[in-house]
C-alpha cells in the first residue's frame, strides 16, 4: 500500500480534505505526513512550507493527497480492508472506463443533482399582486350586511310591556294579572321596606358610582353588604358584581385558564357557559345529573393524568354545577358532588341564583338543603335579581379562593360598581330574610300545591323538584319541528294571559346555546301567591292546555 | 422608548417641529419620557422584584410572617388554585402600595366627598377602620363629567317617584317578562339623544360590549381592534369567535395596512374573502385620554366597505357642543358610525350601557342580545336616573342648565390641561378630553403621589401596570363639570407642589416665563 498511488487525485480530493479531521489526526503529525508527502507528490518548487493549520486548504491538500490516504488506510481494521479493495477498484475501474462513459455519468449525475433541488411541483406565482390588481380587489369585494334582517313579527321583537312595577299583580300589554313569570320568589320587589331602605340610600348617595371599585367605587354599603352575605351564608368572604349575569361568567375565568380542564353539567345555564368560553379552558360535558357519566369523565381524566403526571400537577380541575337548574328546575345531587371532589380532587363551583333564599331552612341554599359543610364548596355564586329582588350578583367561599377575584374577576374590575340604591336594598332583603325565617318554608308549601295540581294535565308534562320555585312544562309529545311547539307553548301562555295569569316561556337563543332545552313554559312560584290563586293558575292552565292541545 | 413603539410618530409633533410651544396646535401629545426616568422606573421594578424573591424566601422558611390566605388543609393535595407566580407581583409589588385603591367612600360622588379613614397594621395585608371620616376630600377620581351625581335633590324627584312605585328589582330577562314601560320610554329617548333610528339599553356597561359583539360578529368574520381597547371590547370580541387583529393605537397607516391586507389576502389558509370586517374603537380612551380619530376612520371604513363600532363610555354627554359624543365633537353625522355604543355609568351618573344605530341593526339586537335573553333588565330608579340626565343635557327640562355643564366642563378641562402643562408635567392625550393622565412612570412616585394628595385632601386615580404598561405609571385626573375654579386652582396647586416635591416634572417642552437655558440633549443629560 505504502507504494501505491491514486491515479486521479482529484477523486480523492474530498476525502483527503477531510480526512485528518475524520481520523483525528494531530496537527504536528498531519504536518509530518504533509512533510513526507511533499517529497513523493513532486510538488511545485514554490510550494509554501507546510503549516500545520492549513490542512483543509485545498491547494495543500492536492499536496497531502497520498499521504493522508495512506496514514488513514492503516489505521482500518482488517474488516474494512476488503471494503477498501472494492473502492480501489472502483477507482480504478473509473479510471479505465471510456471518455463518453464518463461523460453520461458526469451528465447523469448533474440530472440527479438537478432533480434534488429543484421543486418537485410549481408553485404558483408568487402572489406579488400590482397595485392595480390589489385596487380591483378592494373594489371587488363585498362584505356580508352587518346584520340579517329580522321579520317584524318575530315573538322577540313583540315582547310584552309591563306598566308600572312586575311585582304580584302585574299589569301586561295593558292587561292586570297574576304573576308566575318574575323570579320574585319572596316577593320583596315591591316590599316597603327594601323601598325604603333604598331611598334612604338615594338621598344620602344618588344614584351611580362613577367608578370601578378600584377607583373611588368602593363605598361603604358595597363593604357592608359584603359583610353581610359572608355572615348570611356563613363563609369566610364575599365579593358582589354589579350584574347577575356577569357574575359566575366573570368568576370561572378567573380560576380556571387555558389548558385547565371544567367537568359541566349539560344543562348548566348561558352565564356559565360563557364563563366558560371566556376562560378557554377544556371543557368535559356530563350528562344531566348523571353521577355516574361525570365519574366515568373523571375517571378517563385521571386515567390520562397518570400518562403524563408532570401535567397533572399543573391542571387544575373544576366541577360547575347549579344548585336549582335554571333550564330544568331540577336540583344537583351535591352530597355525591362533594364525594366525587375528594376522590378525583376537582374543586366545585355552584350557581345558586335561583335556590340562594329559596331552599334550607335558613334560605342558604343547596348547601342548607342538603346539611353539607360549606366550606367543601369551593365557590358560591348567586344572583341578587331573584330572590333579594335587587340588582347585581355576589361569590361567597373561602377568603383564599374569593380574594383572587378582586384583581382576576373582570365583571367586578372593569365595571362600574353596583348603585348604592341596589346594595341598600339587598341588605334590607336580606334583613327581611333572616327575620323570617319561615317565609323559606311557606315557599316550599307553595310549590309543592302548584307542582301538585300540575300533574296530570294530558299534553304537558312537568319538570322540576316539587319544592323548586321555578320550574318547566313541557310537551309530552313535540310535533316535530320546534318552530311548532313553541307556538303551542306561546297560544296556552296567551290564553292564561288573557285570563289573568301571567306566564311566560323559557326564552333561549337557540344557536348560541350549547345543549338546547326543548321549548317550555316555565312556572314561577312566589309567597306572595295565595291558595286560592296556585289553585287558579293550575286549572287556568290545564283547561287552556286542553283546549289548544287536544 | 416604550412609547415610541406604541404610539404613532405623527402623535408627537413636538418630536418633528424643534422647539416645542405651548400655543402651537398640538391635538395630541403623548411625550417620551427621558431616558434616565425610564432606566430608574426599571430599576425600580428591578429591586422590588428581587426584595419580592428574598421575603417569598423567608416566608417559606418561616422566617417572616405570611399573611396571605392559606388553602384549607383537606385540599392541600389539590392542584393550586392560582399558580404561585401569577400572585408574586400581587403579594410583593402590588401589597406595598395597596392602600391607594378601593378607598372606601361613605358619602355621593360629587365634586367633593367623604372617605372612611383605614389604616393597616400589617404593611396594607388588612385594613383597619379607625372610625373617622375624612371630610370634604375634593374628587377628581370619579367619572362624574357632568357634575349630575350627586345626594338627593329636588332634580331628582322623579327618581324617588319612580323607585317608590317600582322598586328596585325586575327579576325577569327582557324577553320574559322584565320589558317596563320605563324601559321603553329610555329607549326612545336614548335614540332621540343620539339622533338615530333606535336604541337599547342594557343594566351593565361591561356587559353591553361583551354580550353584543358576539352578536354582529362571528368565525369568518374579522375585527380590527385599537389595541388599546377597554377589557370588555376585548372580551366581547374573544367570545364572539371571530379573528381579531389589533392596531397600534390611534394610528390610521397601521389600521389601513391591516383593512387593506384583509381585503386583499382574505382569510388565512382558506384564502376565502372575510364575511364582514368590524373596526372596534373607544370614544375617549380612559387610560390615554386620547380621543379616536373618528373622521379618519370614517373615511377609512367608507374607502374599505368595513363597519364601525365606537365604544363612548367616556366621550357620551363629556365631548362635542352638546354633548352628544365624539360624532358631534367631529361635526360627523352619527349615521356614519354603524354601532354606537355607550354608558350611563359616567356622565348620566347612573348605570348601564346601550346600543343605538339603524333601526334593523337594534332590532336584530334586540332578538339576539344574550343580555335580552339572559340577564336581568335594568332596575326602574336607575332608568329614571338615566331619562332625568339626558333630559337635561338635551334641555328638555326647560332650562340650559345642561348646556352649561357641558361647556363648563370644556372650559375646566382646557384650563386644567393647560396650567398642568405649564407646570411641566407629562400629561398625555387630547386638549379636549376630561380624562387627564399625568405620567408618573415610577410605582414608589405612584404611591407617594396618591398618599400625599389624599394628605391635602384631594382624591386622585393612580394606575400601574397591569392597567398600563409597566414602565407608564400614571395618574389620572377626571374633570368634572361641578368643579369650582377653586377646586382646581387647590388641586393644581397641590400637584405643583408635590410634583415638585416627588420630581414628578419630566416634560422637556416647559413652557414658562424664563427663558430656555438648555436645548433638549443638554436637559436631557443635566436633568
Amino acid at each position: 500500500m505504502d507504494t501505491w498511488r491514486p491515479p486521479v487525485q482529484g477523486i480523492c480530493l474530498p476525502r483527503s480534505a477531510s480526512g485528518p479531521a475524520r481520523t483525528g489526526l494531530s496537527p504536528s503529525l498531519t504536518a509530518q505526513a504533509r512533510g513526507g508527502g511533499d517529497q513523493r507528490a513532486a510538488a511545485p518548487a514554490q510550494a509554501p512550507p507546510p503549516r500545520a493549520r492549513d490542512v483543509t486548504v485545498p491547494r495543500h491538500a492536492r499536496v497531502d493527497v497520498p499521504v493522508a490516504f495512506r496514514k488513514e488506510a492503516q489505521r482500518l481494521t482488517m474488516a474494512n480492508a476488503a471494503e477498501q479493495w472494492v473502492l480501489v477498484e472502483m477507482v480504478q475501474a473509473l479510471y479505465e472506463a471510456p471518455a463518453y462513459h464518463l461523460i453520461l455519468e458526469g451528465i447523469l449525475i448533474l440530472w440527479i443533482i438537478r432533480l434534488l433541488f429543484s421543486k418537485t411541483y410549481k408553485l404558483q406565482e408568487r402572489s406579488d399582486l400590482t397595485l392595480k390588481e390589489k385596487e380591483e380587489l378592494i373594489e371587488e369585494w363585498q362584505p356580508e350586511p352587518l346584520v340579517p334582517p329580522v321579520s317584524k313579527d318575530h315573538p322577540a321583537l313583540n315582547y310584552n310591556i309591563v306598566s308600572g312595577p312586575p311585582s304580584h299583580n302585574i299589569v301586561v300589554n295593558g292587561k292586570e294579572c297574576i304573576n308566575f313569570a318574575s323570579f320574585n320568589f319572596l316577593g320583596l320587589l315591591d316590599n316597603p321596606r327594601v323601598k325604603a331602605a333604598a331611598l334612604a340610600s338615594l338621598k344620602k348617595y344618588g344614584v351611580g358610582t362613577c367608578g370601578p371599585r378600584g377607583f373611588y367605587g368602593t363605598f361603604d354599603v358595597h363593604l357592608d353588604l359584603e359583610d353581610r352575605l359572608a355572615k348570611f351564608m356563613k363563609t369566610e368572604e364575599a365579593i358582589i358584581y354589579s350584574y347577575g349575569f356577569a357574575t359566575i361568567a366573570s368568576a370561572i375565568p378567573a380560576y380556571s385558564k387555558r389548558g385547565d380542564i371544567v367537568f359541566v353539567d349539560r344543562a348548566a345555564c348561558f352565564a356559565i357557559q360563557k364563563g366558560l368560553q371566556a376562560s378557554r379552558s377544556d371543557i368535559k360535558i356530563f350528562k344531566h345529573n348523571d353521577m355516574a357519566d361525570l365519574e366515568r369523565l373523571l375517571k378517563e381524566q385521571e386515567i390520562e393524568d397518570q400518562k403524563n403526571p408532570r401535567k397533572a400537577r399543573v391542571t387544575r380541575r373544576f366541577i360547575v354545577v347549579e344548585g336549582i337548574y335554571m333550564n330544568t328546575g331540577t336540583i344537583c345531587p351535591l352530597p355525591e358532588l362533594v364525594k366525587l371532589k375528594y376522590k378525583y380532587k376537582a374543586r366545585i363551583f355552584l350557581e345558586e341564583s335561583l335556590s340562594f333564599g329559596v331552599l334550607g331552612e335558613h334560605g342558604r341554599g343547596v348547601t342548607e338543603h342538603y346539611g353539607i359543610n360549606i366550606d367543601d364548596i369551593d365557590l358560591i355564586s348567586a344572583n341578587m335579581e331573584n330572590a333579594l329582588a335587587s340588582v347585581g350578583g355576589f361569590c361567597c367561599g373561602r377568603s383564599f379562593v374569593i380574594d383572587h377575584q378582586r384583581l382576576s374577576g373582570q365583571g367586578y374590575c372593569f365595571s362600574a360598581s353596583l348603585p348604592p340604591l341596589l346594595a341598600a336594598a339587598a341588605i334590607e332583603a336580606l334583613n327581611i330574610m333572616e327575620e323570617n325565617p319561615g317565609i323559606f318554608a311557606v315557599l316550599k308549601e307553595k310549590c309543592r300545591k302548584i307542582h301538585k295540581a300540575l300533574q296530570g294535565i294530558s299534553g304537558l308534562r312537568v319538570m322540576g323538584e316539587s319544592f323548586s320555585p321555578a320550574f318547566h312544562l313541557h310537551l309530552e309529545e313535540s310535533t316535530g319541528s320546534r318552530e311548532k311547539d313553541v307556538k303551542l307553548l306561546q297560544e296556552i301562555v296567551n290564553q292564561c294571559m288573557n285570563r289573568s295569569i301571567a306566564l311566560t316561556q323559557a326564552r333561549y337563543l337557540d344557536k348560541e346555546e350549547k345543549c338546547l332545552p326543548p321549548p317550555s313554559i316555565r312556572v314561577v312560584v312566589t309567597v306572595e301567591q295565595t291558595e286560592d290563586e296556585l289553585e287558579r293558575a293550575a286549572a287556568t292552565i290545564k283547561e287552556v292546555a286542553q283546549a289548544v292541545l287536544l | 422608548m416604550y412609547i415610541a413603539m406604541i404610539l404613532p410618530t405623527e402623535c408627537r409633533p413636538e418630536k418633528q417641529n424643534g422647539k416645542p410651544h405651548i400655543n402651537m396646535e398640538i391635538e395630541e401629545s403623548f411625550e417620551e419620557a427621558p431616558l434616565h426616568v425610564m432606566v430608574f422606573t426599571y430599576m425600580g421594578y428591578g429591586i422590588g422584584t428581587l426584595f419580592g424573591y428574598l421575603r417569598d424566601f423567608l416566608r417559606n422558611w418561616g422566617i417572616e410572617k405570611c399573611n396571605a390566605a392559606v388553602e384549607r388543609e383537606e385540599q392541600k393535595d389539590f392542584v393550586p388554585l392560582y399558580q404561585d407566580f401569577e400572585n408574586f407581583y400581587t403579594r410583593n409589588l402590588y401589597m406595598r402600595i395597596r392602600d391607594n385603591w378601593n378607598r372606601p367612600v361613605c358619602s355621593a360622588p360629587g365634586p367633593h366627598f367623604d372617605m372612611l379613614e383605614r389604616v393597616s397594621d400589617d404593611y396594607n395585608w388588612t385594613f383597619r377602620f379607625t372610625g373617622r371620616v375624612i371630610k370634604d376630600v375634593i374628587n377628581m377620581g370619579s367619572y362624574n363629567f357632568l357634575g349630575l351625581v350627586s345626594k338627593y335633590n329636588e332634580s331628582m324627584r322623579t327618581v324617588k317617584e319612580v323607585l317608590e312605585r317600582y322598586g328596585t328589582g325586575v327579576a325577569s330577562t327582557r324577553h320574559e317578562m322584565g320589558t317596563l314601560d320605563k324601559h321603553k320610554e329610555l329607549e326612545d329617548l336614548v335614540a332621540k339623544f343620539l339622533n338615530v333610528e333606535a336604541a337599547m339599553v342594557f343594566g351593565m356597561g361591561f356587559a353591553t360590549n361583551s354580550m353584543n359583539i358576539p352578536v354582529l360578529v362571528g368565525k369568518g368574520c374579522l375585527i380590527l381592534s385599537d389595541e388599546l381597547n377597554h377589557t370588555s371590547v376585548v372580551l366581547g370580541a374573544r367570545l364572539s369567535g371571530a379573528t381579531i387583529r389589533t392596531f397600534k393605537h390611534n394610528n390610521m397607516q397601521s389600521l389601513e395596512k391591516l383593512l387593506r391586507d384583509a381585503i386583499i389576502y382574505g382569510q388565512p389558509r382558506t384564502r376565502r374573502a372575510w364575511k364582514k370586517i368590524l373596526i372596534l374603537v373607544e370614544g375617549i380612551y380612559s387610560m390615554e385620554g386620547s380621543i379616536v380619530r373618528l373622521p379618519q376612520i370614517v373615511a377609512l371604513k367608507k374607502k374599505y366597505k368595513a363597519y364601525l363600532y365606537v365604544d363612548e363610555a367616556h366621550s357620551i354627554g363629556s365631548v362635542g357642543p352638546t354633548g352628544r359624543g365624539v360624532s358631534e365633537f367631529f361635526g360627523i353625522d352619527p349615521g356614519d358610525v354603524d354601532v354606537l355604543m355607550g354608558t350611563f355609568t359616567k356622565s348620566f351618573g347612573a348605570a348601564g350601557g346601550y346600543i343605538a344605530g339603524k333601526k334593523e341593526l337594534v332590532d336584530y339586537i334586540r332578538v339576539h342580545s344574550h343580555s335580552a335573553v339572559y340577564a336581568t333588565s335594568m332596575s326602574p330608579p336607575v332608568a329614571e336616573q338615566i331619562i332625568r340626565a339626558m333630559k337635561l343635557i338635551m334641555g328638555l327640562d326647560g332650562t340650559t342648565q345642561g348646556l352649561q355643564r357641558v361647556q363648563q366642563l370644556a372650559k375646566n378641562t382646557k384650563y386644567f390641561r393647560q396650567r398642568l402643562r405649564e407646570m411641566g408635567f407629562i400629561i398625555y392625550g387630547n386638549d379636549h378630553s376630561p380624562v387627564v393622565p399625568v405620567l408618573l412612570y415610577m410605582p414608589g412616585k405612584v404611591a407617594a403621589f396618591a398618599r400625599h394628595m389624599l394628605e391635602k385632601k384631594i382624591a386622585v386615580v393612580v394606575v400601574g401596570f397591569p392597567a398600563t404598561p409597566l414602565a407608564e405609571a400614571r395618574a389620572r385626573f377626571c374633570i368634572s363639570a361641578a368643579h369650582t375654579r377653586e377646586m382646581l386652582d387647590k388641586v393644581l396647586e397641590a400637584t405643583d407642589e408635590i410634583g415638585d416635591l416627588l420630581q414628578v416634572k419630566y416634560s422637556r417642552h416647559r413652557h414658562s416665563a424664563r427663558p430656555e437655558l438648555y436645548d433638549e440633549t443638554s436637559f436631557e443629560l443635566d436633568d
